[in-house]
């Protein structure tokens, strides 16, 4: 049991993160990479670290994205044309 | 396309090195001689529930001291070449507030900050601790920012609650090493009985500084980063 | 817990791989991020022992015989100094990006040929 779960969420996370390296839009690819912070959070919860699993929900799956969306907008650039 | 292949045959290689790291390391059956030593006496000699706060106040404490430096220094540097001529804090909407996030904006902040600070003075007692509790007070005032579009950071306040609890964390060390033990040792002020909120000496004051040093210094980052273009 | 371990390094090295061959500044910094969560997992991973709980002895049960109920602390304790890092030095690169397009008008690394020789 224990070992579907982590193996459908270690899918998840590489699926997203396929989806953040390869996509054009910019904002698409930071939010897939907040994802993985989020989806790593679980699987920290379930090897039995909870205070690594908070840390990483508040800072990789908050914090990160948010800092990484206002760079963004002080930039300006949404599209990634040169691949 | 002879950089990607290069790239995967470099990859490859890497991962031959590697390779044994991830066949000779099986499960693990019982804790090691460190691990055996920290939960043994975790309870007796410090009275702290949570092993992992007294592994990283107590038993590795310069590890952060060290990591409290490097976010510091990190912050320092953001703000440096970040840094805005006249500045003005994050630039006024052009479109209309929205209602519901002003309203409810006002109502959670104090939930939120009252929840960091549960989270960050209980971390000898529950999971939590000091940085956790930091970027919990962070996101409250990425709330202010967002709900308010007039809002400005003081920046004296600000420099306050960031300098003052880093020097009285030093102090508390050097403190720890002429009425106590050692250097950083957290049998400075009475134990107490365990499971109490204050209890375990000096590590629910010294979580409590560190939470409020890294909150400060994650509102600063944010300030800094969303300004005009 | 070995399948959790092989899931990190399959994160690191498509890290590592996404760094090597995109040519986006945000691209190689997304990178770098997905790098730093497959590391923190591999670490946690190692510490786990099958069947025992979470390191919080608040239970009296639990504190008679905590060596043998408990998983590792101390991959814990690094793993968080280690995210907190990770968010530092994100931050750190992501206000380079924004004053070197500030400089260039460009986010893509073939416009910054000085340092070649």
């Amino acid at each position: 049991m224990i070992l579907v779960m982590i193996i459908s969420l270690g899918l998840a996370m590489l699926v997203s993160a396929g989806v953040a390296v390869y996509s054009r839009n910019l904002v698409v690819a930071v939010i897939a990479s907040g994802i993985i912070g989020l989806f790593a959070s679980v699987i920290y919860l379930i090897l039995s670290a909870p205070d690594v699993a908070m840390a990483e929900a508040a800072i990789g799956s908050g914090l990160t994205t948010v800092i990484f969306l206002l760079a963004l907008k002080r930039i300006g650039v949404e599209e990634d044309n040169d691949g | 396309m002879v950089k990607r292949l290069a790239a995967v045959i470099a990859l490859g290689l890497l991962a031959l090195i590697i390779l044994p790291l991830i066949t000779d390391i099986g499960p693990l059956d019982e804790l090691g001689i460190a691990a055996n030593k920290y939960v043994d006496m975790a309870v007796k000699e410090l009275g702290v529930q949570n092993v992992v706060t007294a592994v990283l106040v107590t038993y590795r404490g310069l590890d952060t001291i060290g990591e409290v430096a490097v976010l510091f220094i990190a912050t320092t540097g953001i703000g440096f070449v970040l840094r805005k001529k006249n500045s003005r804090g994050w630039k006024p909407r052009k479109r209309e507030q929205s209602e519901i996030l002003h309203v409810s904006g006002r109502f959670l902040l104090p939930i939120i900050v009252i929840f960091s600070i549960y989270v960050f003075t209980h971390g000898h007692l529950s999971p939590g601790g000091g940085f956790q509790g930091g970027v919990i007070l962070a996101s409250s005032i990425l709330l202010l920012f967002l709900s308010n579009s007039l809002f400005e950071v003081n920046h004296d306040i600000m420099r306050a609650l960031e300098t003052i609890p880093g020097f009285v964390y030093v102090l508390m060390g050097f403190l720890g090493m002429v009425l106590s033990a050692g250097f950083l040792d957290s049998r400075l002020l009475p134990l107490g009985k365990t499971g109490m909120l204050f209890s375990a000496g000096t590590i629910p004051i010294i979580y409590s500084l560190i939470g409020l040093k890294v909150g400060a210094e994650l509102s600063a980052i944010l300030d800094s980063l969303g300004g005009e273009s | 817990m070995t399948i959790a371990i092989i899931i990190g390094f399959v994160l690191f090295f498509f890290g590592l791989f996404a760094v090597l061959t995109r040519k986006n500044l945000i691209k190689m910094i997304i990178g770098f991020s997905i790098m730093n969560n497959g590391v923190h997992l591999i670490m946690v991973a190692i510490g786990y022992i099958e069947g025992n709980t979470a390191p919080i002895l608040d239970k009296h049960h639990i504190r008679r015989e905590a060596v043998q109920m408990v998983v590792d602390p101390i991959p814990s304790a690094l793993v968080l100094t280690a995210i907190v890092i990770g968010l530092a030095v994100t931050s750190l690169m992501l206000a380079y990006a924004v004053m070197l397009y500030r400089k260039r008008k460009s986010l893509s690394i073939d416009d910054y040929e000085d340092l070649k020789c």
